[in-house]
């Protein structure tokens, strides 16, 4: 099977202030995979997340060396819009925070900043994206109703629609389920599973059990280094560091 | 596209360069133009003649404005000797003692009174505490006396709202260890929570002063507006505020000029008192 | 002679209970005194009639609505220039010496007493710009004057908005504009509503800095340059002239009420704001 590269960084190096947090990180993440980022705290995973939406603009201080491009162009060029670019690629944040308008809105929310503004497209794409985030039975009757009413694992299936309302390439999760409940966990990974088809995700988790189960590669960090890359059955089976077969079987993290 | 979307905002956020810039142009063109007609006056007659001069006949060429210093002061130390202490007794009580439903009655109830538009005091003041004074302790009744009470009660919700965010903001542990130690309550509060609230508790007065000193129509309403230095509680008196609101719509030439010499005078004051608040607040939060 | 610290506590705790007793009473005393002289003196008349004879007889219309004209254009005009400020003293620049600069300026316009803005606005809209006493020389005197106000209330509400909030917004490709337009403002609209209404009651009870630029005109202003009486000033030369008491208690009842109803809404607000955070 050959695998196209949809991201890709080289020998990339975010520092804050003094210290750095990245080290001469390359890594190049397949189309249409999910890839799990794992390590425990401080191990520069979410870090590389914000540099690939670009996210990192909002943090003072910060120095970046080093390359990333999607589709084979550089996402650091002064050229590249960031608005432009978080719109192929979206993200679902750890805590679900949804804004504080109604389930319809909290959707339409970033397809109306591209200009769509026709309320029956809109409400086709909320349906779509709502059926796609395994949410819309739950709603469908009362996407008027303010959106924090919805229960902790329907506010992130929430997240999770509205990111794909913006239609992006790429779906960054920085551990999309560090404070749900089993069941929710679960149905965010099934939508998870079938969004890859069509979608390049990449998951950061500290759950090794969740990247195990859904993911196809999976990346070890540590200290702001990759220890390890590889398909997500290597990784956990054979793996080549001693670090990593530390971390996975929990003697640290 | 792109462009647009860039240059928009880009647009924005000039415009609301603008608008932050406003208020120092506005600040900018009050003092330039009390000032400019303020100062003239000092240079032509002298510094010495105005502040220090004890005659206003400002249509005969005297511009002393020393008797409405010391009157502007006496009002306002006046106002403090009867809000600082029923001010911050009411702070205390809401701070320390109240109930949760205590609360939330006063602290509206407060800031209501703080809403009441300072003619309406000033007419009360001559309804009732005029007569009040004329009839019990005797002269006509505008006088030092009234002028202070009426701006004591002006100045109390200033006085409270302020002394309250201090002391509540005292930290809790003071008090437990003040507490484990045996202290009383009201031991804790004379000499912890006073203590450390001392900074806000100033500010509280001195912010309340900058009212009173500033106030003008009720003053105008009560005081009398006698041309000398009061010699006693019951004398009449005029402060510089109202002064200037006295014989602002007639005035004219020297005469005008004259009243914002006032101005300048009384801007000075009030510039000096801010200057001290601020700088008592910013230590406490330095702290 | 040394008093046992239990007794000096419990005569100062009654002794802060009394003073605390004695505010309030002065404050419902302040508004019992004018709502019971004042009420018989208002009818529909009152309200909507002219007043004859300097105001010594019939109502007082045109000093209502020159209050609402009054009130309405400052906060039209002190509105975006306070919002603004306040956004851009929180969204868009990090703690500096501008930034500094522009507090001082805000912090300074707040301490000035109203009487020196009736000076400037006199000399500066009236003399300087040949405005005249007339109606816009009051509103602009007036939307300094309420400025500082606006500015530290929405500075206040802005800052209070989540961080979060930004960042989801941003993520899900908005601008900064966008961001602030459509998530930052919303979620601090009852804080600046809040801080509008305060506004709006100081614009209703103000005197000094009105009646030297607006000036007292008993006729209804019809346009921005022609001078009208708000209900303070009318109440204050009701009062002061000694033209009808009756009068004056009945102008006061509704200048009392209307601040009341305005600082009730903003109450409101707030609390439903507070609720909604919390």
């Amino acid at each position: 099977m050959v695998m196209e590269t949809k991201i890709a960084t080289d020998k990339l190096r975010v520092s804050f202030g003094k210290v750095t947090v990245l080290k001469d990180v390359t890594i190049k993440v397949h189309r249409n995979t999910i890839t799990g980022f794992m390590g425990p705290s401080g191990s520069g995973k979410s870090t590389l997340i914000s540099v690939i939406n670009r996210m990192i603009d909002f943090e003072n201080n910060v120095r970046i060396e080093g390359d990333a491009d999607i589709d084979g162009k550089s996402i650091l060029d002064g050229s590249i819009n960031p608005i432009e670019l978080r719109r192929r690629v979206g993200t679902v944040f750890a805590v679900p925070i949804p804004l504080p308008r109604s389930i319809f809105e909290n959707i339409a929310y970033g397809p109306k900043l591209k200009g769509i503004t026709d309320r029956t497209t809109l409400h086709r794409i909320a349906e779509d994206c709502l059926k796609k985030a395994f949410l819309w039975e739950e709603v469908k009757d009362r996407l008027s109703t303010s959106a924090l009413k919805l229960s902790g694992g329907q506010q992130q299936r929430l997240c999770l629609a509205r990111t794909l309302a913006l239609k992006p390439e790429i779906i960054l999760l920085d551990e999309p389920c560090s404070g749900l409940d089993p069941i929710s966990t679960a149905k965010i990974e099934d939508a998870l599973s079938e969004l890859k088809s069509e979608y390049t995700i990449i998951l950061v988790s500290n759950n090794t059990k969740q990247i195990a189960r859904i993911s196809d590669f999976s990346a070890f960090f540590y200290l702001g280094e990759l220890i390890e890359y590889n398909t997500t059955d290597k990784v956990f089976t054979t793996p080549a560091e001693s670090k990593t077969e530390d971390y996975i079987q929990g003697k640290f993290g | 596209m792109i462009d647009r979307a860039v240059l928009k905002e880009q647009f924005v956020k000039w415009v609301l360069v603008a608008f932050a810039l406003s208020s120092l142009l506005f600040l900018f063109l009050i003092f330039a133009f009390i000032l400019g007609e303020g100062l003239p006056l000092f240079l032509k007659v002298g510094v010495k003649k105005i502040i220090l001069g004890m005659k206003w006949a400002p249509t005969k060429g005297y511009f002393g404005i020393f008797p409405m210093i010391i009157s502007s002061f006496l009002v306002t130390v006046g106002a403090l000797v009867i809000g600082a202490p029923l001010g911050l007794s009411c702070a205390i009580y809401l701070s320390e003692y109240s109930g949760k439903r205590m609360k939330i009655l006063l602290k509206p109830a407060i800031e209501l009174l703080a809403g009441i538009p300072s003619v309406v005091f000033g007419f009360l003041g001559v309804v009732y505490i005029v007569p009040l004074v004329r009839n019990y302790l005797g002269g006509s009744g505008f006088s030092l006396i009234s002028t202070s009470l009426v701006l004591g009660i002006m100045i109390l919700p200033t006085i409270i709202s302020i002394s309250f965010d201090a002391l509540v903001s005292v930290p809790k542990t003071y008090r437990e260890a003040s507490a484990a130690m045996g202290a009383t309550k009201w031991q804790t509060i004379y000499k912890v929570i006073i203590p450390s609230a001392k900074s806000g508790i100033l500010a509280s007065f001195i912010l309340g002063m900058g009212r009173a000193i500033g106030e003008t129509m009720a003053v105008i309403m009560i005081a009398g507006n006698a041309l000398k230095i009061p010699t006693s509680l019951l004398d009449p008196l005029r402060t510089l505020t109202g002064n200037i609101a006295l014989e602002l719509a007639y005035a004219t030439g020297d005469h005008r000029l004259a009243l914002f010499s006032t101005g300048v005078v009384l801007m000075i004051i009030i510039m000096v008192l801010n200057y001290i608040a601020n700088f008592g607040i910013k230590r406490k939060i330095a702290k | 002679m040394r008093i046992n610290p239990r007794i000096t506590n419990r005569l100062v705790r009654w002794g802060l209970v009394a003073q605390a007793y004695c505010t309030v009473t002065v404050l419902v005393l302040i508004i019992g005194i004018i709502f019971f002289k004042g009420f018989p003196q208002v009818n529909f008349a009152f309200i909507f009639s002219f007043p004859q004879d300097m105001g010594r007889h019939g109502g007082i219309f045109p000093a209502i609505v020159g209050t609402i004209q009054l009130a309405l254009l400052s906060i039209l005009l002190a509105t975006p220039l306070g919002v603004g400020t306040a956004i851009f003293l929180t969204e868009y620049t990090r703690e500096s010496t501008f930034t500094k600069l522009i507090r001082f300026g805000v912090e300074s316009l707040a301490g000035i007493p109203s009487i020196l803005y009736g000076l400037f606005g006199f000399i500066f809209f009236v003399i300087k710009l040949k405005m005249g006493w007339s109606l816009l020389a009051g509103v602009l005197t007036l939307t300094i004057m309420i400025l500082p106000t606006i500015i530290r209330t929405s500075e206040e509400a802005v800052r209070a908005v989540p961080r979060q909030l930004r960042i989801v917004s941003y993520s899900l490709s908005a601008s900064k504009w966008e961001t602030i337009k459509k998530v930052v403002l919303p979620a601090a609209m009852p804080g600046i509503l809040t801080g509008i209404m305060l506004s709006i009651g100081r614009a209703v009870g103000e005197t000094a800095a009105i009646i030297f630029t607006m000036g007292s005109s008993l006729r209804l202003p019809l346009s921005l340059m022609e001078s009208g009486r708000t209900m303070a000033v009318h109440f204050y030369i009701l009062a002061r002239e000694g033209i009808s008491m009756e009068k004056a208690y009945g102008t006061a009842v509704v200048l009392v009420l209307s601040i009341l109803f305005v600082n009730i809404i903003a109450y409101y607000i707030m609390n439903k704001a507070i609720a909604r955070y919390s």
